[in-house]
């Protein structure tokens, strides 16, 4: 079902590109030795270089670099062997050097793609244009005095992956999951967090409207958006805004605004309006960058395995449908637990177990998987404990949760709780004649013909028994006595 | 008594002790007071810190632990940041500031053992020609012309480094140099200065104008004092991206191997319509004296020379435009305050940069701006990419070049100060070579009729200094150059 | 190419350097004599020339990954006009 919004002249598709800004991980900045972490005292990571003093001198980063191909290869783009850093010239507080290191005729990755799916399980290629380094800005403290803003260089020369897409997509929801995939996949590589609280991944929307078959018209960029539902918000946002502009005979025009969460809507960022020509020029402080293809290569041989080819091969290897498969693999550490949970075990039903009773637990006991108090070899041992018919189905979930409370192993809580399983087929025919014996006028309907009382029975023998009756046994003993 | 010893003479007399560091440096502090207030080559200067070095200089001698410089006095270009010690680039932006790390250069002078006398003055932020644009007022050269006590420029942008060595107030100096800012005012001072090839020395430290063009050098009154002063000053350095990496050799030693065999390039673009006839006259000469020593001279074609400047003036105010974005009053500097941020920049920058400094910055941000860069900055370079292979095919025919420094003498200071393009012709001879980032060297080499030194620069292939240095000393011998200046110490 | 007055508020605009009215025609006048001079390089053919972008004909080298800088926040500051704390502090920008 295609996306559109009505107006009072009839429905408009929605078109959306996105430039995500990631934070690359590595140990110190881009062009200078001073550290990257986050929420460091002000202006305590800043070296003269970030601070840009007289006469100093940027020196590239080789780990920022090898990230970019990583990412690069990770979305199955072309890697540019010759690339180059370009100056972008702007005055601005948080800026030290009046121009931001950059890659603009030259990026070091060129077009790839990301797959997306979508809520009917439908899945949607878009287009990655262009992938590029570049440093980040300071930050400017605007609210901790009434006249002054505040500079703290910090996050000044930290790298930065600019990932431009296609205007690919057609709906908030595409916008989403775009990121959601992106987000999944850098996490994978290693090569940003993807933490949009702590900003070290944010997004500029691009959006534009049209009605069905026209071009393209003029695009608005929504800057510095901070969440994935901030993002498909400001899409539908500004969407509707410009289609009541085109509507009521107006012109969009192609400018910056800010997406204001609290009242839903957009505005125009007048404040950079000026700083428009940039004056990009190769930066003659750099030297054209120039990988060895050997090496690329060898970055290529040590990537992970991505969510989609991992997707694909618990599906082929463990049999497990499309949907859950796609929960599994949407972090690696689930996957990572998941399939030591599978490995040599029925991988169906791990997964069961892993997307249901595990997940709730965790949720439950407030718990990451990071943390989680059970790990994925208890788990295991919990799911052969039950293979071996020691305890049954419906114990091994009260098991879990004492796993979950007490973060002890399932065999020692089997044993200091009796739960083990009775396969003791003299105590079940005892029991089974007890309940029989309790419920005569039960015994008679089934006897007439209501043969639906056969759970019925089951149930109260299960009961008799704390749950812990072989339930096939149990069947079978019910089955003999009621003829 | 120590006003004529060149820095060989007096590292060789320090380690005989005919006389101590502090004594040598005393004198040179001495001298720099008495004369300083006349020629203004320095904005700061350090006595105190020259002399402490000096004591250092002497405990080092006594133990045998001395470098190469030890005890020798310099002055630096107020453009390489000396930790501690203000850096002003000749501006007022910078007027206050003082730089908690020392340049690279500084650093391997310090190492050797040199003492600095002070912050040598220059043009501001090193663009000009002539010292004139120096937020500290101009300086003046030592040199006067004949009958006249009109007060002449050093040349520029080191000017106040090459009036300071010429004036025997210092042995030697640092400068810079992006169009000609070492080997304009050495011909104009009647001193030696070389520009070593780009990516020689690292700039890292060094107050940016234009990164692609920017190069340390070093002045000094001998060719084998600048061999000396560059082996210090040269080498690798990691924190600057453009710094190549490869061994500096004995350029001493190099200073020595003559020019027999050798084959000498005379660009015939350089003779100009109109040429100063004691600039001709000095070049052929030149000429001679390689052909004398054993040079084969053969006539060579830059055919872009005449394209040079106009580059120069593209690409240089371009980088500058940008590298000079970081003087906006925010993390340094001097600031003038606004009513908000932009008007507190444009005040900041309005104040603290001179008009030479303003035009050029505004020049670069056109020629960079959206719908210009093409035609301007885009061109420049690719002319630029002609005017490297000029010379790359005639060193494929020669080992070095010989051409005149500079069009003419030094000016009186407010002469071409109407028309900044007649000041920039200053530079027609050496911005070339700083184009293709080749090594160049002036070599004084004669008076003219005025009695004003004139200098002729030799040219090298990248990397090459060593035969610079060289083709550079066979003319120093042969021109036996020993005029000497009005205004100088021990006169 | 020859720049008018608005040209030359803009370019000094975009380089934030205050310019007062009164001087804008002799900068006017300054600029276009040296964009004038330039102009020279438009009779060069650079047809197939491929632009020389820097001083040096040397690939680019990289560091290694390692925390060697920083960590001096009073030497950062040392200099600044105007600070506040362990902050540079400049006139309230409103975003």
């Amino acid at each position: 079902m295609t996306y559109t919004l009505e107006g009072s002249t009839g429905s408009w598709e929605v078109v959306v590109g996105l430039e995500v800004h990631a934070q690359v991980i590595s140990q110190s900045k881009l062009f200078s030795g001073a550290a990257t972490d986050f929420g460091s005292t002000p202006n305590t990571q800043v070296s003269f270089v970030d601070a840009a003093f007289p006469g100093m001198l940027p020196v590239l980063n080789e780990e920022c670099v090898a990230q970019a191909v990583r990412t690069g290869l990770g979305i199955g783009a072309h890697i540019n062997l010759m690339s180059r850093f370009d100056r972008k010239n702007y005055f601005y507080a948080d800026l030290p050097s009046g121009y931001q290191i950059s890659q603009f005729e030259h990026p070091i990755v060129g077009a790839g793609a990301i797959e997306i799916e979508l809520a009917d399980g439908s899945t949607k290629k878009i287009g990655v244009t262009r992938l590029h380094l570049e440093q980040d800005a300071g930050k400017s403290l605007h609210d901790q005095h009434s006249t002054k803003s505040y500079i703290d260089l910090n996050r000044c020369g930290v790298a930065l992956m600019e990932i431009v897409s296609e205007p690919d997509m057609r709906s908030p929801e595409e916008a989403g999951a775009y990121l959601r995939k992106l987000r999944t996949v850098l996490r994978y590589l290693g090569t940003c967090d993807g933490n949009m609280e702590e900003g070290s991944m944010r997004a500029d929307v691009n959006v534009s409207v049209r009605k069905h078959g026209e071009p393209f018209r003029t695009r608005c960029e929504v800057k510095n958006v901070n969440s994935i539902r901030f993002v498909q918000q400001a899409v539908e946002a500004e969407a509707k805004r410009q289609i009541e502009v085109w509507e009521g005979g107006g012109t969009v025009l192609q400018e910056t605004r800010l997406y204001d969460p609290s009242r839903g809507e957009t505005r125009s960022m007048r404040s950079k309006e000026d700083a428009h020509d940039y004056r990009y020029f190769p930066d003659p402080d750099l030297l054209p960058l120039v990988l060895d293809e050997a090496w690329v290569e060898s970055l290529r041989a040590e990537l992970p395995e991505l969510p989609d080819a991992k997707r694909a091969r618990f599906m082929r290897e463990y049999g497990i449908p499309f949907y859950d498969s796609g929960v599994l693999v949407a972090e690696q550490v689930i996957a990572d637990f998941y399939e030591s949970v599978a490995t040599g075990r029925d991988g169906k039903m791990a997964a069961n177990w892993v997307i249901g009773d595990f997940f709730a637990g965790l949720n439950r006991t407030g718990h990451s998987i990071e943390n989680s108090p059970v790990s994925a070899a208890a788990l295991g041992r919990l799911l052969d404990l039950m293979a071996d018919s020691t305890i049954n189905g419906r114990i091994a979930k009260d098991v879990l949760e004492a796993m979950m409370d007490t973060g002890e192993d399932p065999a020692s809580i089997i044993d200091a709780r009796g739960l083990r399983q009775v396969t003791d087929t003299g105590a079940i025919d005892q029991a089974v004649d007890a309940v029989l014996a309790a419920n005569p006028d039960k015994l008679a309907e089934y006897k007439a013909g209501k043969e639906k009382l056969f759970g019925f029975f089951v149930g109260q023998v299960m009961k008799a028994m704390a749950g812990k009756g072989n339930p096939a046994l149990v069947n079978e003993a019910l089955k003999n006595k009621l003829g | 008594m120590f006003s004529d010893l060149s820095i060989v003479e007096a590292a060789s007399a320090l380690r005989r002790r005919d006389f101590s560091a502090r004594e040598l440096t005393q004198a040179h502090v001495d001298a720099v007071a008495a004369l300083n207030p006349r020629l203004n080559a320095f904005i700061t200067e350090t006595p105190e810190l020259a002399l402490a070095r000096a004591d250092a200089a002497d405990a080092a001698l006594a133990a045998g632990t001395a470098g190469p410089l030890a005890g020798i006095p310099l002055a630096i270009k107020d453009l390489f940041c000396t930790e501690g010690v203000r850096t002003t680039a000749a501006s007022r932006i910078l007027g206050n500031f003082i730089p908690p790390y020392e340049s690279t250069v500084t650093a391997n002078l310090l190492r050797d053992g040199a003492v600095f006398l002070g912050k040598a003055n220059l043009d501001e932020f090193a663009m000009g020609s002539s010292n004139m644009t120096s937020a500290f007022g101009p300086v003046a050269n030592p040199w006067q012309r004949a009958g006249s006590n009109a007060v002449l420029v050093p040349g520029g942008s080191s000017g106040g480094s090459a009036a300071a060595v010429a004036a025997r107030i210092a042995m030697g100096a640092t400068g810079t140099d992006t169009g000609g800012s070492i080997r304009q005012p050495a011909a104009f001072c009647g001193i030696a200065g070389i520009k070593p090839t780009y990516g020689r020395c690292s700039r890292w430290g060094i107050v940016a104008f234009a990164s692609s063009l920017d190069q340390a050098g070093a002045f000094a009154r001998t060719v084998g004092d600048c061999a000396v002063l560059l082996g210090s000053m040269a080498g690798f350095d990691a924190k600057d991206s453009t710094s190549v990496e490869r061994p500096v050799p004995d350029y001493l030693a190099a200073t020595k191997r003559g020019v027999r065999g050798l084959r000498i390039g005379v660009p015939r673009e350089y003779r100009m319509e109109g040429m100063n006839p004691d600039v001709e006259r000095l070049w052929q000469s030149g000429l001679q004296w390689l052909r004398d020593a054993g040079a084969e001279i053969v006539d060579v074609s830059l055919p872009h020379t005449k394209y040079g400047l106009a580059t120069y003036y593209i690409v240089a105010p371009a980088e500058a435009s940008s590298n000079l974005a970081r003087y906006d009053g925010v993390r340094f500097g001097v600031r003038q305050d606004g009513v908000d941020l932009i008007d507190l920049y444009e005040r900041t920058r309005a104040e603290g940069f001179g008009d030479e400094v303003k035009r050029r910055i505004m020049i670069g941000t056109y020629v960079l701006s959206a719908g210009y860069y093409d035609a301007y900055y885009l061109r420049a370079q690719k002319v630029r990419a002609l005017i490297l292979k000029d010379f790359s095919e005639a060193f494929a025919r020669v080992d070095a070049l010989l051409t005149p420094t500079a069009p003419t003498g030094a000016f009186a200071q407010g002469e071409k100060m109407d028309d900044p393009i007649a000041m920039y012709l200053n530079d027609v001879f050496t911005v070339p070579a700083s184009m293709a980032g080749v090594p160049g060297m002036s070599v004084p080499a004669g008076l003219d009729h005025q009695g004003l030194p004139l200098g002729l620069q030799v040219i090298g292939r990248p990397f090459d200094e060593e035969t610079v240095f060289a083709v550079s000393q066979v003319i120093e011998d042969a021109a036996g150059f020993s005029a000497v200046p009005q205004v100088r110490a021990g006169a | 190419m020859s720049l008018d007055p608005a040209t030359v508020r803009r370019i000094a605009r975009l380089a934030r350097i205050r310019v007062e009215d009164a001087a804008v025609p002799r900068l006017q006048g300054e600029l276009n004599n040296i964009l004038g001079w330039i102009e020279q390089l438009s009779e060069v053919d650079v047809e197939g020339v491929a632009p020389l972008t820097g001083g040096a004909q040397i690939a680019l080298r990289m560091r290694g990954d390692a925390v060697t800088d920083g960590g001096y926040p009073e030497r950062i500051l040392a200099n600044a006009p105007d600070r506040a704390g362990e902050f540079f502090a400049v006139p309230k920008v409103v975003e």
